[in-house]
This record gives structure tokens, sequence and C-alpha cells, in this order.
């Protein structure tokens, strides 16, 4: 029997307000336990929340940056649930009338062909508080700096076919809520999180079969495993002629694999009602255009102007554009150095080799300023330095952050094109390997990569190479 | 619309109510005799008429994204039943 894979993401992105959705309370993270409270975000009686409108300035931004129809009217209603860290017994959230309905995400998966993945819908929801569990009493410490801080969900369509292709789809949304500088995107933090459903059915079928639930996934990689982990548990079990069971899962990253979390009676009876302290929100048509207005370039628009006007392979494209801000740096040193290829080059193989973790690329902290690696390549270009050099003074550039003129100068790395300076030790190296001399008088062209070595070694690697071959092309065969 | 003590226990359920078999009983009486009366609306004829969420007119209360000052963290626990100096205590979760 040959089995499909059904995933549908969901999506919490806390947003980069100053101040809570519904009071004044700061927003800033890694602040001392309930020092950012006040009577609202702590749910005392007889409060009035009040919206911040920036979180649904925000909201509208992504909506439509995801296609999404951004409904007019809608409102806040209640999610009715007991958990300590709810204070209010309810959390303030959307429910039948969000802001965004019917979007969707264009991902590009290495290797295989793009696809577009519904978005069913984006609704701006209030943060819970955090929990601390003590190790030795039995209790737990409440901290509620959280409560109240603003999220928007993303809830994809059951679109997904493979665990890569979640990753994928994330890995866009990830670089869409950064591109839009509406959330920090720190997974570690907490501030990006994903939950994901995943159920196997007969190919061919149209109903789904029994999902279950993903939960504790923080990282992009953790994603995928906890996706083919679970894939895998449920092939198993399929094609072993036994049920899967509806049930929600801890990842646990360390040993890899997943755990069935204790289930929450009545879990889904949320008993939602409308917000009798939240009045409709009305998005004119002169907001939504303001907005629409004040849209940056997105990944996909940028990606596909890099191809189109800067000629770039559809993969390099691809990578500088995953992160605004790689594409930045790009195009910072693109403006003093404007050959796009060979500048991609270099930050796709010795930029992003040295910067590469586990959640991919923190250009934020590279100590090469993107005029400084302009300037170094430039240098090649003129024939200053060879590019083999060029990659020790990168080196030099990363660890120091020095400009390339100081290292070179320096580190007296300047390339020697001098011919006199050359030539003494081209003679001396020929006298020195009579049989290379023999072979290559005897054909074997392929000695000359001995010669220039040899001299590349005495030189220090500072011989200008083209030079250094017309030079033993010479004197080998002028003799 | 008439409710069983089946559907009053679990609704006591969901809002943590903690309620004797006899005042069970009773509320179920009284509560199927509120439905009863609210169910008379359901005789208007509501064709053609825009469901609502608020009896308000007003649309977009909005604040603007500033920070106000917060409670002092003693001010924050003061009526916590139990508390440490700097977070509130509850039986452990899981
Ligand atoms: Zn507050």
């Amino acid at each position: 029997m040959e089995l499909e894979t059904v995933i549908g993401l969901e999506v919490h992105a806390q947003l980069k307000t100053k101040s809570k959705i519904f009071c004044g309370c700061s927003t800033e993270f890694g602040r001392p336990p309930n020092s950012n409270t006040c009577p609202v975000c702590l749910g005392m009686p007889g409060v009035l929340p009040v919206l911040n409108r920036r979180v649904v300035e925000f909201a509208i931004k992504l909506a439509l940056a995801t296609d999404c129809t951004v409904n007019r009217r809608n409102i806040f209603a209640r999610k009715n649930y007991f958990y300590p860290d709810l204070p209010k017994g309810y959390q303030i959230s959307q429910f039948d009338l969000p802001i965004a309905e019917h979007g969707r995400l264009t991902i590009e998966p290495e290797g295989a062909p793009s696809r577009r993945i519904g978005i069913t819908r984006i609704h701006m929801e209030e943060d819970a508080g955090k929990l601390i569990h003590d190790e030795r009493e039995p209790q737990s410490y409440v901290d509620l700096n959280r409560t109240g801080v603003p999220l928007l969900e993303i809830v994809s369509e059951p679109d997904l076919r493979t665990p890569a292709e979640a990753a994928a789809y994330l890995r866009k949304l990830h670089a869409i809520v950064r591109y839009l500088d509406i959330c920090d995107g720190n997974m570690q933090e907490g501030s990006f999180r994903c939950d994901a459903n995943i159920s196997l059915r007969p190919k061919g079928q149209q109903e789904f079969g029994t999902r279950t639930e993903l939960k504790n996934m923080n990282s992009f990689r953790n994603v995928q495993k906890a996706l083919e982990y679970e894939e895998r548990r449920q092939r198993d079990l399929l094609l072993d002629g036994r049920e899967v069971v509806q049930v929600t899962l801890l990842w646990d990253a360390d040993k890899g694999v997943s755990q069935a979390m204790r289930s929450k009676e009545e879990a889904h009876d949320y008993r939602y009602f409308p917000d009798p302290d939240l009045v409709p929100v009305e998005i004119s048509e002169a907001w939504l255009e303001e907005v629409r207005a004040g849209l940056p370039e997105l990944p996909l628009a940028r990606k596909t102007r890099f191809i189109e006007q800067l000629g770039l392979p559809d993969y390099d494209a691809e990578v500088l554009t995953s992160s605004r801000e790689l594409a930045d740096y790009f195009e910072q040193a693109l403006a003093a150095y404007p050959a796009a290829k060979k500048l991609s080059n270099w930050i796709m193989t010795e930029l992003m080799r040295v910067l590469k973790g586990d959640e991919g690329i923190d250009i934020a902290a590279c100590p090469v300023s993107p005029p400084h690696l302009a300037r170094l390549l430039t240098m090649v270009d003129e024939g200053m330095i060879s590019g083999k050099i060029a990659k020790t003074v990168f080196e030099e550039m990363m660890n120091t952050g020095a400009a390339p003129d100081a290292v070179v100068k320096e580190k007296n790395l300047v390339q020697v094109s001098d011919e006199g300076e050359l030539l003494t030790v081209v003679r001396e190296i020929i006298a020195a390997n009579p049989a290379q001399v023999e072979q290559f008088r005897g054909g074997k062209s392929k000695v000359m990569g001995f010669f220039v070595g040899q001299l590349m070694k005495q030189t220090k690697g500072k011989a200008n190479p083209q030079l250094a071959n017309e030079l033993f092309s010479r004197e080998l065969q002028g003799e | 619309m008439q409710i069983g003590t089946d559907k009053v226990a679990e609704m006591a359920r969901l809002a943590r109510l903690e309620l004797e078999n006899d005042e069970i009983k009773a509320l179920t009486v009284e509560l199927s005799g509120i439905l009863e009366y609210v169910a008379k609306l359901q005789q208007l004829d509501t064709t053609g008429v825009e469901p609502v969420s608020h009896a308000l007119a007003v649309v977009n209360a909005f604040r603007e994204d500033e920070v106000a000052p917060s409670l002092s963290r003693e001010e924050a626990l003061a009526n916590a039943p139990v508390a440490t100096g700097e977070a509130f205590v509850v039986p452990k979760v899981f």
C-alpha cells in the first residue's frame, strides 16, 4: 500500500511591538519575572482591554504579503479554558471572524518543483504566561510577563506532503515576517513557534487519516526531524494493520523521539463567544492601501529581480534572498562591486562557510562590512592580490574586522607582478628540477602546474599567477 | 428548549463549579426556564438581518503602541494566595 503524508502547520509569531496587545506593559524579553504586568494583563476584575493599533497594522502586512483576503470587519472572541498561565480564565483571540483568510505561500523545496501552500487563516491573539516547574517541590511558578504579548497565529491548509516541504514552508514564512520586520523570528526564545498536524492515508484516498499533533519543536531542523520521526511511526503502524491514535506529542530533541502528552480533559470545548470588551475592528480601504504602500520588497520579488536584473542563477538568488539581512548585505556590497555573480560566489562560499550556524546565517554578526568585501574583490580584479591570497586576507578580516588594504599592507601580501623579480626565481626553479624540465619538453604540459606551484611556494603565494605561467612558458621553450 | 442534568453537570465541570446533585437538579429546571424564555426570540423573522456581535455602534477603539508603567512586582503579587518574592506559586502542572 502506498501511503501519502498530509501535514498542516500552525505558527505563532510574536509581534515586535513595544507594548502588549491590550495594555501598555512592555513586551521586553528577559525582564525579571512578573515585572511587566498591570491590572489588565493580570486579569483583574473591572478592567478594560484596549487594542494596540500596531498589532492590526502588522496583521494586515502579513495578510497582504501572503495573498490573504483581509476581512474588513473582524472581531475578538474569548477562548475559555483554565490553566495557571492564563490569569483571566480565557484567552482573547479571534474565532469565526479572523482578520485574514484564504492566503497562500509559494515554497521552493531544494531539488523539487515549487508549490503553492494554502493559508487557511491569520488571526490576532494574546500570548499566555510562562510556567517554571520546581525540580524538588510539587509546585510550579508562574511568570506573567509574557501574558498579553501580541501574537499572530498563521494556520496552513493541510497542503504539505513531506517533512522537507513543511520545513521549506516554515523557512519561507519566517523570511517573510523578518522582511516585514513584524517579528524577530527567534525560535529559541519562542518568538516564532510551530505546531504541526500530521496524518497518513492511502495514496488517492480523499479522506484524511487519523492525525497526531506535534509540539515543542524550536528549530527548523527539529520540525523536520520530528515530522520524519512521526511519519515513520505512523507508517509502521499502518503497514502493520494497526491504527493511529489521535494524540498530542512532545518532541524531545535530545533523544530524537516524541512522547505523548498527558491529555488535557475536555481540551477542545473552548466555548468561544464574542468578547464584549472589545469593539469590532473595521479596516477601511484607505488604511489597507496605506499599509500596502509601505510594504517592503518581499523575498519572491527580490529573488526574481536578482535573477532578471542581475543575471544570477536561481540557486544563488534563492540563497541570497533567504533572509532580508543577507540580501541587504549583498546589495550593499554590490553598490561598490557590480560584478554580481563573482560577489555572490564569495558570499555563498567564503562568507557563509564561516558564518553558518544551526539556524542559518547570522549576517548581523559578520565582522567584514559590505564595503570591505567589495574592496577585497576589487583588489583581486586589479591584480593587487591573487584570488588565493584574497582568502587569507579575508580570514584576517573576519578575525579582526580590519580593512583589506590594511591587512595586505601589514602582512606584506601585495602580489608580485614585477617581471624581473619573478624571473630570477623562475630560472632557479628550472635549474633545480631537470627531470621535470625533461618531462615538459617531452610533451607533458601538465608539469606546468608543478612549476607554478613551486614559484607560489617560494613567494608565499604572492606571485601573479598569469605572469608566472607566461615566464615559465617562455623560459622552458626558449632554450 | 429543554436541557438535561448531564448538560448542566458538564457546564459546571467546565466552569470548575462543584455542585451537589440536588443543586444540579434545581439548576436544570431554572436554566430550562430561562432558555425557554429566551427561545421566544426565535419566533422573530430575521431574514436579511446581519448578525450582531456587539450592541454598541462603536468600532476601532485603539490605543497607540506606547509603553505605560507596569505595577511593581510587590503590587502584582499582592493578591496571590501563594507567592515567592518573584512569582505566583501554583500546584505542580504538566
Ligand atoms: Zn499589562
